[in-house]
């Protein structure tokens, strides 16, 4: 916390305590805090946000089953309740796994991020996947202190969805659009959505792929040996 | 709905604020809220209404939300424009070359005290 400036009010003992300052400061400084201490100890976080239903969970154990060859992976899942995701995840992949529970709230911040870390130990991993909430709008106001931020949309929710929820596209370095396999079912065009999320981040990385067939995990697999340097 | 998370953090910084200060009770909130934050001033207010009673120095004290402009400026043509009427677009020269520089802001502006 800075410093308080006080200033003494012209009635009665009603003063002013002035604190500009962006709700959301103490949450930054905690997520710098835990980017930081992450790296000193060679972990790269990930936090994966999307729609309920935008297949996180079936994207990521088809991820984590190709990248465990190179990285020493784990994954927090985080949920209102229930530890459906956690038990699922660690029986498909066989990879280190927690349960986090929100507690009613729809977002992940940088204090439950850094609590599930410590519970989960990260001597041995390299690399963490950090399931969040689904949800479009709260999980991209908090920083989790991830070194990156990564969105899957899925085809049936449309094209038009970097138009709607601005904030959580420009928040994204890369974008993977699931459920190619069911383009033909659906008014969903690829040129669209690449259009609309360079207007919220001319810089995300865009990857078009099937977690249920297998189309393009190795293109994001790819992606991460990259940004780990393995 | 996430107006309420928002209110928590907000009630629990300022209790903070309060505790640390000495004071009897928060008598006024000041907040700045930007006009693209994402944030609905009265469904942020009533939020507020129904969370303050949980807190001892809060469950008397009014809110005041000042609104702040969304300004956009664009990287093309070098001017600003208002982004709840044009959004992404730049109605000057049409790029989408541009950024928001005020209307994101949640800020706790002020508290008055006694």
């Amino acid at each position: 916390m800075g410093v308080l400036h006080l200033y003494k009010g012209s009635m009665k003992e009603v003063r002013t305590i002035v604190l500009s300052k962006s709700v959301f400061e103490e949450n930054d400084k905690e997520a710098d805090a835990l980017r930081l201490f992450l790296k000193d100890k060679g972990v790269f976080l990930v936090n994966v946000m999307s729609s309920p239903g935008a297949g996180k969970t079936t994207t990521l154990i088809a991820l984590i089953n190709k990248l465990s060859k190179f990285l020493r992976v784990g994954i927090m899942e985080a949920d209102i309740d229930s530890d459906v995701d956690a038990i699922k995840v660690a029986k498909e992949t066989g990879c280190k796994s927690i349960q986090l529970h929100t507690g009613g709230m729809c977002h992940l911040d940088a204090g439950m991020t850094t609590q599930g870390l410590m519970e989960l130990g990260l001597e041995d991993l390299d690399l963490v996947f950090l399931e969040n909430v689904g949800n479009l709008v709260c999980p991209a106001e908090y920083d989790t202190g991830a070194h990156l931020d990564m969105m899957i949309l899925s085809v049936p929710e449309g094209d038009d969805k970097p138009l709607k929820y601005p904030l959580i596209f420009q928040k994204c370095e890369l974008v993977l659009i699931n459920k190619i396999d069911t383009l033909p079912y659906f008014n969903f065009s690829m040129e669209n959505v690449r259009r609309n999320i360079s207007y919220r981040n001319k810089n995300a990385t865009v990857i078009p792929i099937s977690a249920k067939k297998g189309d393009g995990i190795d293109e994001v697999v790819e992606f991460f040996k990259k940004k780990t340097n393995k | 709905m996430h107006e309420l998370g928002i209110v928590m953090q907000v009630i629990e910084q300022v209790d903070n604020v309060a505790a640390e200060s000495k004071i009897e009770k928060v008598t006024k909130i000041i907040m700045e809220i930007g006009e693209v934050s994402s944030v609905i001033p009265n469904i942020f207010t009533d939020a507020f209404e129904w969370a303050k009673k949980k807190s001892n120095y809060l469950k008397d004290s009014e809110l005041e939300l000042i609104i702040l402009k969304g300004i956009t400026y664009c990287r093309d043509c070098k001017k600003t424009y208002d982004t709840v009427e044009y959004a992404k677009k730049c109605p000057y020269c049409g790029s989408l070359d541009t950024y928001l520089v005020t209307g994101n802001e949640i800020k706790i502006k002020s508290i008055e005290v006694v």
